[in-house]
């Protein structure tokens, strides 16, 4: 079920992925039913939606981790709908989860060198004999993890301890640096603020502006926070029960009967 | 107890700190010289000179399980499967078995006269790589999609399966030839033949200890080389949280089929020199108690770390076949009691594993990694400061 809304000035922008009906069951259960969603290239684009509403399942298909029970998934003009998540992610999808999942026996650099894998071309026979041209990758790609790594603000001295033992808030950080060492083109943000204070909500407001326009990143997220929902989205997707009840800029989503209706319950 | 170990700790640091910056290296070469010299302090024909050829074959055994089981966390108890598939691979290739055939190629007499398919020891040992890499692809395959608990039983299986295809091997036959020679096994092997060196025997071990323990020396080599690169780090990201590896764009299927792969053909290449060595393929060999043992090895000197498997495996084998039945077998008669320690033998491994396990959890030199978790909140408590703000820094001078 879709909802028609009036076409914002972004919506002629081309778009860098577009779902067309994507439905996900699980046995009987329809957890995303025939979701469809634009996202035009170079915006901010935000799915809301009360819980259980299907967004991280949506996500999930999105970067080919769960395969659409029906629909469609194009990116930039080519159909991931059946692709694997490697291949998706070399596309140029790259994503953080809900709960964070680093990999906690390597350290913050490492995890970012992980992030970078699928732009390395060294292979087994190459690392073996220590090919200077995979060296000279190696090197490259340390560097420019270290550098990712000082972009999302983390301490240097932090760079070589686990990411288990970093607190909360860095290990956002480096969840974020990890998916942007694969030089991504769309970024998928799941609840990137959770767990945060108002103070660091704001600052990754900002920080995710920034990301757009120095990198010219498109980015996708799934977020509680209203505050940062409305702060930062250029259109606005709400789930309900799996189903997409509106969609557009937030001026207009936050005025939808139905979107506070499934917020708040019905008005007597 | 553990303001003992936090003071055992710094201790190590203390020590750890004031050794030069090439000690490592230096304790490399010694040790590598110390292994060129050992053979010759005894005779050429010394029981432990014996003893360590098998020990350093168990070495490159335990190495290519730790592939498997240390880096990919890929709980294989099927190992034994690739020690039998690289011993066929060397009856096959380097005996009269196959009567029928007449390929000779690169060997030296007796071998060249003799009908058979005979190929020179070093083609044979890359052949059986090569084989048993495959063969580990094969097996990798239906375990793809199965995680801890049940690839162990899915590996339990394959070894399992390939050992009842050893045992029934004469009744299977291609060209009218059996395949494998059951119990009875495959015997009259050619004896390698290396130029400079000769014809291999049992009159004189030394050469055999050199092959092995260069054997050894590449497989180490590798081992280190693949740990620090790219495919070593997704090993690791898979073992860790293979949800997340995938969304970082690696391969499944792929990096998981190269550890196996990887993995099967050092243990394929053991298993056709200890074929070689011992001069005969029996299927009984080829039980599940070997999986078992290359595992605790493996397990003993610390999952996934590459020096504390070497040292494992050189302990365990040691134990296995010198001390407990050379050196201390006639212990428990010299005190009045009547049986040799080598009926005990499984119950005094188990019973060290039992107490290293429990003294040691992370293995004798455990991984880098595991011991930095395992030592968290003791040595390094001090809380860190978070993070600058997210957007504090100049985006021109960075990322671009």
């Amino acid at each position: 079920m879709t909802v028609e809304s009036p076409a914002p000035a972004e919506a002629f922008a081309p778009s860098i992925l577009r779902a067309e009906d994507v439905t996900k069951e699980f046995g009987g259960l329809v957890a995303v039913n025939q979701v469809s969603i634009d996202i035009p290239l170079g915006s901010i684009v935000s799915i809301i939606g009360p819980n259980g509403a299907g967004k991280t399942t949506f996500f999930n298909m999105l970067t080919g981790l769960y395969k659409s029970t029906s629909g469609r998934i194009v990116f930039s003009g080519r159909d991931i709908t059946h692709d694997r998540p490697d291949v998706i992610t070399k596309l140029g999808v790259a994503r953080t989860f809900q709960n964070i999942r680093l990999f906690g026996a390597m350290t913050a650099l490492e995890n970012v060198i992980v992030g970078r894998h699928c732009r390395m071309r060294a292979g087994l026979f190459g690392s073996i004999v220590g090919a200077p041209w995979v060296r000279n990758e190696e090197r490259a790609v340390q560097e420019r993890a270290a550098e990712t790594l000082s972009y999302v603000g983390l301490r240097p001295r932090q760079f070589g301890q686990l990411s288990s033992n970093l607190s909360y808030g860095d290990q956002r950080r480096v969840e974020i640096a990890r998916a942007l060492a694969s030089d991504p083109k769309l970024l998928l943000l799941d609840e990137p603020t959770a767990g945060m204070n108002p103070q660091e909500s704001a600052a990754l407001t900002e920080f995710m502006r920034k990301l757009r326009d120095d990198l010219e990143l498109t980015i996708l997220l799934i977020e509680h926070d209203m505050k940062v929902v409305m702060g930062v989205s250029e259109r606005i997707t709400v789930l309900d029960h799996g189903e997409k009840i509106a969609e557009g800029p937030p001026a207009e989503v936050r005025e939808n009967e139905r979107v506070i209706e499934a917020y708040l319950g019905k008005r007597g | 107890m553990n303001e003992l170990r936090a003071q055992l700790q710094e201790w190590r640091a203390a020590i750890e700190r004031r050794l030069p910056s090439w000690w490592p290296r230096a304790l490399a070469v010694a040790l590598i010289a110390f292994g060129l010299i050992l053979p010759q302090l005894f005779s050429v024909t010394s029981n432990f000179v014996n003893t360590e050829i098998l020990s350093l074959t168990y070495v490159m055994f335990a190495l290519g399980l730790n592939i498997v089981v240390g880096f990919a966390g890929l709980l294989d108890l099927g190992y034994v499967a690739f020690f039998a598939l690289g011993s066929y691979a060397f009856g096959w290739l380097g005996s009269g078995w196959f009567y029928k055939a007449h390929v000779h190629i690169l060997v030296h007499a007796p071998a060249s006269t003799i009908p058979g398919i005979h190929l020179n020891f070093v083609l044979i040992l890359i052949c059986a790589g090569i084989f048993t890499a495959l063969a580990g692809a094969v097996i990798g395959v239906p375990t793809l999609r199965l995680r801890g608990d049940y690839i162990a039983i899915v590996t339990l299986a394959f070894g399992e399966i390939i050992r009842v295809f050893a045992l029934q091997g004469p009744s299977l036959k291609i060209f009218g030839m059996p395949l494998t020679g059951g119990e009875l096994g495959i015997s009259g092997t050619d004896a390698p033949y290396l130029p400079g060196v000769g014809m291999f025997s049992q009159l004189n071990i030394r050469p055999w200890y050199y092959t092995i323990f260069a054997l050894v020396l590449i497989t180490l080599f590798v081992n280190l080389r693949v740990r620090d690169s790219r495919l070593g780090r997704a090993w690791i990201a898979l073992r860790e949280d293979e949800v997340a590896a995938v969304s970082m764009g690696i391969p499944l299927v792929r990096t998981k089929l190269f550890a196996y792969s990887l993995g099967a053909a050092f243990g394929g290449i053991a298993g056709a020199f200890l074929a070689a060595y011992t001069t005969l393929i029996d299927a009984g060999e080829f039980q599940f108690g070997f999986s078992i043992f290359v595992l605790s090895m493996v397990i003993l000197g610390g999952l996934g770390s590459i020096w504390g498997v070497v040292l494992g495996a050189l302990l365990l084998a040691n134990i296995n076949y010198y001390l407990i039945p050379d050196v201390f077998n006639s212990l428990p008669g010299d005190l009045g009691l009547n049986f040799n320690l080598t009926d005990l033998q499984v119950s005094i491994f188990g019973f060290l594993l039992v107490i290293v396990m429990v003294l040691r959890p992370q293995g004798l030199v455990p991984e880098r990694r595991r011991k930095l978790e395992l030592t968290r909140g003791l040595g390094e408590t001090e809380l860190e400061e978070p993070g600058t703000s997210w957007a504090g820094v100049e985006p021109g001078e960075v990322v671009q």
